[in-house]
């Protein structure tokens, strides 16, 4: 049988009474996808997505109980989760009897999804679950307890928060405000909230027409289903595959909702997607349907949701070889983040993805010259291909330079400026631009130096450069703030790394270079501080999303006198510490 | 420059004891098992060695376990004492022994594992870089301060730590004579027996005279060419938690420097896995 992907087929199901209006689209011997809608929504709220997804897949959407062209129950008891999850279930049985279906639902859609989710046996009917903004009632009754009985000060902030946002739900509990507010305007001002509250361009046919009595009888799923399963949590834990997508800028349900879940769900994937509750589906559709198509592929593929290999994070370090680079490779790699470093020197990056794949998941290693923006832009291509699009950049490769301005000729100026300065902007243009693309958000680390707001006159090079990647970091951090991409640079100071065996120095013979190059390290190992501890600092960065960090206690000192008496460091700018 | 002090004949001797400690760590090795503590598995080694016939130790038997293999969280020399933790599943080990037969004295290092620890598996193939690079700088008589050096800068290529730094004195090795003391065999100071600390103690001040030290470490006192004799060298390297370390005796004679014995259990499982 030959089907027009994107003809819509329409067909009744009939559930407990209720009469479900069930669209179809795409080949129904493909895998099915059940996409199940949210609250005030109908069908119609997943037009994209579906539209993306039947190219390759059985799509099937339906209207929930109460909403769009399905019946109406007549009692508030009709609405209750256990009738919700058998709508869902029934619809899957008759689209696809034989067949397990995938589930993929948003808001109200996914607190019934759960319940079908977990219901004892369900792994043989639904074969995964994405799930985006909408938490299982009896884990939240669980979760809420949690932090009520441990009250931490960050527990109490989470449930602060979330309480916060979760206003609406009290106020459709109080009887006439609620439908009320919707029939005599919120209905009408629909549209002018998503464009300005949810960043959703208006378009023709949404809302759907059927909104005001739509959000009027779904009021009826807060009063029947909140208080009992919140005060009352159930054990339900799943065998499903769960996919969990965090919505970075959610008014209604927070991120750490998900924290925890776990327990519940031992084959947990979690994704992240930069979009507010409604702009995910009608703005980032393409994105979603993305992350489901991988996900459902995964599965249909016969993984267990985790595909082998390439779990966590992918993070990029350039000069990943020695140092901090590869301290910093290798404290990711032990978090179980996925490492890909480059260096000048194949062989180092080699032996760092070696060690890293030791620690944590198989690291590549790659020969790239940062200083050079073609080869740069060719490297993220390649990760990009060969990876996907990484979550964390480092920029670190660096070289150290001294000398005074006077004595440096233009080719060492050149030479600490295409390394230090333009290895950070080839690469955070080359991934930076990948990572925006991609919408998910993501993290760059840039590696500035004490010297950065230390003036010293024996480092005008290097300092010069370094100066200019902690400013490149404060306005690219502004800059990417809304694509949900953090940048952070790091200000480490004395480290015992080879920088100083490395390190150049103006107007010296090849001789004295190689006395001060020794005289440099046998300081900087007697001040001992390890890269490891500078990697760690960066990892907790990345997590923490801090802006500025100065790592050992000189750089923190310098910062901090910097601005009490930025006098005292001009006149120290003047020692000759060479 | 002194001369090489040893007769074959000697030599043998010295060979037999390390033989022997070697053939105790690897005794105690096929018995060790997931539940036992450092200090029975110490006084296990000590229980070998008497057996055949051991009287003295140049220092008593030591054992690390997990993380302490690596001397992670090392503070006080007091720590490198056997103590109570237990051996688990995929952790690494080291035995340390040296006894001492008719003044004839061996020190030996023996890593192991129980169970799986890819880790350990890629400092032991990698251990034996520092092998080939200790002898071939020796050989090329450099400075004891240099091929510490050289020790070091192999170790951070290879993106490992130094852990013989941890040692008292941040020694690594030191050298060893036929101890020829009469004082009490069997008791010992803090760990090293009484005989040994005679005649370290001599030692140190008769070559200090002479701009030398019986101890290898990276300073000053090291810096001059290796003295023609016996040394018990010691790479210790290390990787997040887990330490692995050999020590055998090399021999130093007045123009050349070869490994004592190359019949050691980590020299025939590098060429096992090199044949395989």
């Amino acid at each position: 049988m030959t089907t027009d992907a994107h003809a819509t087929r329409r067909r009744t199901v009939l559930s407990a009474g209720v009469a479900l209006a069930v669209f179809e689209q795409g080949a129904p011997d493909a895998p099915t996808v059940l996409l199940v809608h949210g609250y005030p929504d109908t069908h119609r709220v997943w037009d994209d997505v579906a539209a993306d997804l039947a190219a390759d897949h059985h799509v099937v959407r339906y209207d929930v109980r109460g909403a769009g062209e399905s019946g109406v129950p007549a009692r508030r008891e009709e609405y209750r989760l256990e009738l919700l999850a058998a709508d869902l279930l029934a619809v899957a049985d008759a689209v696809s009897p034989d067949r397990a279906v995938h589930v993929v639902a948003h808001d109200w859609g996914s607190l019934q999804s759960w319940e079908a989710v977990t219901e004892p046996g369900a792994e043989r009917r639904i074969a995964s679950y994405t799930t985006m903004s909408g938490p299982c009632l009896d884990h939240m009754g669980f979760w809420i307890r949690h932090r009520l009985r441990r009250p931490t000060p960050r527990h109490l902030r989470q449930l602060l928060v979330q309480g916060a946002h979760s206003w609406y739900i009290t106020a459709f509990h109080l009887p006439f405000l609620a439908p009320a507010t919707w029939r005599f305007g919120l209905a009408r001002a629909w549209p002018r909230v998503l464009r300005d509250l949810e960043a959703v361009t208006p378009r023709p046919g949404h809302p759907q027409s059927t909104l005001r009595q739509d959000a009027v009888r779904g009021i009826e799923l807060y009063r029947a289903n909140m208080r009992p399963r919140l005060r009352h949590p159930r054990e339900r834990p799943t065998e499903v595959p769960v996919q969990v997508v965090t919505l970075t800028r959610d008014r209604y349900v927070s991120g750490f909702l998900s924290e925890g879940l776990e327990r519940w769900v031992p084959r947990l994937t979690r994704r992240e997607l930069n979009a507010t509750h409604w702009s995910a589906l009608l703005e980032k559709g393409a994105l979603v349907a993305g992350m489901v198509r991988e996900y459902t592929g995964r599965i249909e593929a016969g993984g267990a949701g985790e595909p082998p290999g390439s779990d966590g994070p992918l993070v990029v370090v350039t000069g990943g070889g020695s140092g901090i680079g590869r301290a910093t490779a290798l404290a990711f790699a032990e978090q179980g983040s996925r490492v890909v470093v480059c260096d000048l020197d194949l062989d180092a990056a080699q032996r760092t993805a070696e060690l890293a794949s030791l620690l944590g998941p198989v690291a590549t290693a790659y020969q790239v010259d940062v200083s050079d923006g073609p080869a740069m832009d060719a490297f993220a291509l390649t990760v990009a291909a060969a990876h996907g699009v990484p979550d964390v950049l480092v920029n670190n490769a660096g070289i150290g330079h001294s000398g005074t301005f006077l004595q440096i000729t233009e080719k060492e100026w050149q030479r600490v400026l295409d390394v230090n300065l333009w290895g950070v902007i080839h690469g955070c243009r080359a991934f930076g631009t990948l990572m925006a693309e991609r919408g998910e958000g993501g993290h760059i680390v840039n590696l500035a130096s004490a010297a950065a707001y230390l003036p010293s006159k024996i480092l005008a090079a290097y300092a010069t450069s370094k100066a200019a990647v902690l400013m490149l970091s404060d306005c690219l951090r502004a800059e990417l703030a809304p694509a949900g991409i953090g940048v952070s640079a790091i200000c480490p100071g004395i480290v015992n790394t080879n920088i100083t065996r490395t390190s150049t120095f103006s107007g010296l013979s090849a001789a004295e270079q190689s006395a001060k190059q020794a005289r440099a390290s046998k300081l900087y190992a007697r001040r001992g501080f390890p890269p490891e501890k500078v990697a760690a600092e960066i990892v907790r960065a990345v997590r923490t999303r801090k802006a500025v960090v100065p790592v050992t206690f000189e750089a923190k000192a310098a910062r901090l006198l910097g601005r009490i008496s930025p006098g005292l460091l001009r006149l120290a700018a003047r020692l000759d510490l060479g | 420059m002194p001369t090489f002090p040893f007769s074959t004949q000697d030599l043998e001797r010295f060979r037999e004891v390390q033989q022997l400690a070697y053939r105790c760590a690897e005794q105690v090795a096929a018995w060790i098992e997931p539940g036992v503590t450092e200090r029975q598995a110490t006084a296990k080694l000590r229980r070998c060695l008497v057996a055949e016939g051991v009287q003295d130790f140049f220092h008593i038997p030591f054992a690390w376990f997990g993380d302490r293999t690596a001397f992670r969280h090392f503070h006080t020399p007091l720590q490198f004492f056997a103590g109570g933790r237990v051996l688990r599943e995929g952790m690494p080990y080291v035995l340390d022994c040296a006894p001492v037969v008719d003044g004839y004295t061996a020190d030996i290092g023996y890593g192991g594992k129980v169970g799986d620890n890819p880790v350990w598996d890629r400092l032991a193939l990698d251990l034996r870089t520092y092998r080939e690079l200790i002898v071939r700088e020796v050989r090329a008589r450099k400075p004891l301060n240099e091929v510490y050096a050289a020790v070091d800068a192999q170790i951070a290529a290879h993106g490992y730590d130094n852990r013989h730094q941890v040692y008292p004195g941040r020694v690594i090795g030191h050298q060893v004579t036929r101890t020829v003391s009469r004082g009490p065999a069997g008791v010992n100071v803090l760990g090293f027996g009484v005989r040994t600390l005679q005649t370290l103690g001599r030692e140190l001040i008769s070559e200090r005279l002479h701009g030398r030290s019986p101890l290898w470490a990276d300073g000053r006192s090291s810096r001059h060419a290796p003295t023609p004799g016996l040394w018990a060298v010691e790479p210790h390297i290390g990787f997040r938690d887990v330490g692995i370390k050999f020590e055998e005796l090399l021999v130093v004679t007045e123009d050349d420097a070869y490994w004592l014995d190359d019949d050691l259990p980590h020299v025939r499982r590098w060429t096992m896995e090199a044949a395989a």
